[in-house]
């Protein structure tokens, strides 16, 4: 994979870049560095996680069958804001790709994530280490917060859901 | 400015002997100054500070108290930072009946208003070399919209408004033979005229069209202010000039003792023009707009306009005689007092509007000019400003009845009230102030507080740069009875008239990206599926998206030299102040600069083969350095197939 190459390099240059003090976002990321707790989050960013994360979602009620009205709003919206970046596989580009999602993460989390961006990417330790993984901040894209719900849904189609 | 100096020379020796008088600058400013100028880092301004860019042909932006420079608008330049002008889609902005004009002189700036008080909807700006006036939008701070005009030249008195945005007035400064009649130019007095344009704005749209322009005779309209309250329906022009003067103006335009304030009746102009007692002239003009939707502009040509002859259209326009070469024409707060700053006057005469009307209806008029009847003198006359200083020039108003008028020879500005016209308090500019502001000095409603003076001279003032040195603005604090400089701060180009509003007006309105799902842009790539490149002839169109942090396609081949390449990049980002930038090695066009759900357009006619690197100029992200690609360029009538694409790594590597 030719992006894990360039990530030594991306390392080297955000180091340069915290040094300088140069930071393009910086409340955001300054945050960030301060928050940062103590031990290997990696591995929090693969494992299951419990956590909800932080914003207005808490109680997510997921439906059965999925709903493909849902799915195919989502699909137009991932187009223009998403696939740029998340692939449907495993494989991940700028950030990870987004099979087996919905077995990673709370659909809450999922659902915060997405309209929530900057809070959670400062202050969610699991966000955080997907941060230190992909070094590009997830870009806030602006959703609805229906929007948000029905890309939900298509992630639990791309898994294979019902 | 340097036109005036040489036309002030003849008092500029009395000025010499006033200036022992002036404080030196360490004794003008006092203890408590810094701590009403300081604004801590991450807080604003209270007031949005709108500069006109003189020379530099755009308009800047600053915060007030603390003198910071938050943008600059291109309006009637080309901009480099951020390729208007240089991209496909604001190319048509520039255009006029003559072609592009890269650069223009920028002069006055006026807010909106709405009965008479700011509404921060737009700001107008002129062109003074080319006439034109343009509309930028307060959402965006972007140039929506630039009006040509015909039958003008140094469009000067402009883009002053009426109190509910009705219109903007655009006045010749220099006057010429209408349409383009070939004659000479000692034929000034028989073939030359003055024309007052009248724009009306659209009130919904801000759409610009000239609903009339009134036809004078050949002088000089310099300034001027529309009439507000009790004189809404009327609009006052200065002129100097009324000797006709065609050859060495600072002498032979500055024989008679006055000149005129020239008062136009617009609602008696307006139901003239509505009842035909106009004539369609043909006229060429541009009228160039951005429209939003599909974030291009476009660029037409008008054919003709409607023009008011005051001989036929009676109680239209009259004159009132003011000493001498009048610059400023400035309308007090109520609508009442019409200030005439005589530049060659030792005093500053002020008419009342009740005076004038009722000299009107008693026809108290010592004659006409041209026809136009001239109101007599004392019968309009509120009363004289007597021994301001030396070289009034303009004059703003605060919200406590006082009027401050900028005196170009003495260097300083001068307190007065309107109430019995008494200098209250005066104070030293550094150096030969030209333009004032106080914030909505110009409105129904002043806000006071502050006045900014804006200087042609700096001299010592700053760190020496050389022989060209900035220009310069000093904030003084009015609140109290003495004013008092508290800052100085360097502006860009040439600063003439300015603008200021509260901060609240305008700042929580701001439009943060646009929303990708109203891109109707003709070569929008809606989302990185839709990313193409096709050939049709020698034309090739690249559909390109921009997100952290790549480029898609970033690799193209199939491009020969001798095409015309147009790249369309499409920033799908949705986030406030997350821009992308465009640039590709050796084109001699131009970059990008994209905002956040906007497609740009730049044009690339590659003159030699080889591999062309493009890459974001706009530090994006971390892997910013990463966002580049290569464009392949191989000679003209080569047989490489069109292919792109990003992230395609190639099984084997190709030789050749």
């Amino acid at each position: 994979m030719t992006l894990k190459h360039l990530l030594p390099a991306a390392i080297i240059a955000c180091v340069f870049f915290y040094s300088c003090g140069s930071n393009p976002q910086p409340p955001a990321e300054n945050q960030n560095s301060t928050l940062k707790e103590p031990g290997d989050k990696s591995g929090a960013a693969v494992a299951t996680d419990d956590s909800k994360g932080k914003g207005k979602f808490t109680d997510v009620t997921l439906t059965h069958p999925l709903d493909q009205k849902m799915v195919t709003s989502a699909k137009a919206i991932y187009d223009v804001k998403c696939g740029a970046c998340h692939k449907l596989t495993d494989e991940k580009l700028v950030g990870p790709g987004w099979k087996g999602v919905t077995d990673r993460r709370k659909p809450e989390w999922i659902m915060n994530f997405v309209v929530n961006t900057d809070e959670m990417i400062d202050k969610d330790p699991a966000a955080q280490a997907l941060l230190e993984k992909c070094m590009v901040r997830m870009p806030n894209q602006h959703l609805s917060d229906e929007d948000a719900r029905n890309m939900l849904e298509f992630m639990r189609n791309n898994d294979g859901k019902n | 400015m340097k036109k005036i100096i040489l036309a002030l020379s003849s008092v500029a020796v009395i000025a010499s002997m006033q200036s022992c008088k002036m404080k030196s600058a360490e004794s003008a400013v006092q203890g408590d100054a810094a701590s009403k100028v300081y604004v801590a880092p991450g807080k604003y301004d209270e007031f949005y500070n709108f500069v006109s860019g003189g020379f530099s042909g755009q308009v800047t932006v600053y915060g007030l108290p603390s003198g910071r420079l938050l943008k600059v608008i291109p309006v009637f330049s080309l901009f480099p930072e951020n390729g208007y002008g240089f991209n496909e889609e604001t190319k048509p902005m520039l255009n006029t009946s003559n072609g592009a004009v890269p650069w223009d002189d920028q002069h006055h700036l006026m807010l909106s208003q709405t009965n008479g008080e700011q509404d921060g909807r737009w700001i107008f700006a002129n062109a003074n070399n080319t006439p034109r006036v343009a509309r930028i939008d307060l959402t965006t701070f972007k140039t929506m919209e630039i009006l040509q005009l015909p039958n003008s030249a140094g469009n000067h008195s402009s883009p002053f408004l009426t109190e509910n945005t009705e219109y903007v007035v655009a006045g010749t400064r220099f006057s010429v033979p209408l349409g383009e009649e070939d004659v000479p130019i000692s034929s000034f007095k028989q073939n030359f005229r003055s024309t007052a344009s009248f724009i009306s704005v659209d009130k919904t749209t801000g759409h610009m069209s000239i609903a009339f322009q009134i036809m004078l005779p050949g002088m000089n309209l310099d300034l001027s202010r529309a009439g507000k309250g009790a004189s809404h329906g009327w609009f006052f022009f200065s002129c100097y000039n009324t000797e006709q003067a065609y050859t060495l103006l600072e002498v032979n335009a500055s024989q008679k003792d006055k000149d005129f304030i020239v008062a136009v009746n617009w609602k008696k102009a307006e139901e003239y023009a509505k009842a035909g007692k106009g004539r369609k002239v043909a006229a060429e003009y541009a009228h160039n707009v951005y429209d939003e939707d599909k974030q291009t502009a476009t660029s037409t040509m008008e054919k003709e306009v409607l023009v008011l002859d005051p001989k036929d259209c009676p109680d239209m326009v009259y004159m009132i005689p003011c000493p001498k070469s009048p610059h400023g024409c400035d309308v007090s707060p109520t609508g009442e007092y019409i200030v005439g700053s005589g530049k060659l006057a030792a005093l500053i005469p002020v008419f009342s509007f009740a005076k004038i009307t009722k000299a009107i209806a008693d026809k108290q008029f010592e004659g006409d000019f041209y026809g136009i009847p001239v109101i007599k003198y004392e019968a309009a006359l509120h009363g004289e400003v007597k021994k301001p200083g030396l070289g009034p020039l303009h004059t703003e108003f605060d919200d406590h009845g006082n009027a401050y008028t900028s005196m170009f020879l003495s260097s300083e500005v001068v307190k007065w009230r309107l109430s019995d016209l008494q200098v209250v308090d005066r104070v030293p500019t550094y150096y030969s102030v030209g333009h004032l502001m106080v914030p909505g000095g110009d409105t129904k409603k002043p806000w006071g507080k502050y006045l900014v003076a804006y200087d042609k001279i700096t001299k010592d003032r700053y760190l020496p740069t050389g022989p060209e040195l900035c220009q310069s603005a000093q904030l003084y604090d009015i609140s109290g009875d003495k004013m008092q400089l508290i800052l100085d701060f360097p502006t860009i180009g040439e600063p003439h008239y300015a603008q200021a509003c509260p901060a609240s007006l305008i700042k929580d309105k701001q439009v943060k990206f646009f929303d990708i799902n109203k891109n109707h842009h003709q070569f929008v790539a809606m989302g990185e599926k839709k990313t193409n490149v096709v050939r049709t002839g020698n034309r090739v169109d690249v559909w390109m998206t921009a997100i952290r942090s790549h480029l898609t396609p970033d690799n193209i081949e199939g491009v020969y030299v001798g095409d015309e390449v147009y790249f369309h990049v499409t920033n799908l980002e949705q986030d406030w102040d997350i821009p992308h930038g465009f640039a590709i090695k050796n084109n001699p066009g131009a970059e990008l600069l994209i905002m956040p759900g906007e497609t740009v357009t730049l044009k690339y006619v590659p003159t030699h083969p080889g591999i062309y690197p493009f890459y974001c100029t706009d530090f994006c992200s971390a892997l910013h350095q990463e966002m580049s690609g290569y464009l392949r360029v191989s000679p003209k009538g080569s047989n490489v197939p069109i292919k792109f694409g990003t992230g395609v790594v190639a099984d084997t590597t190709a030789k050749k």
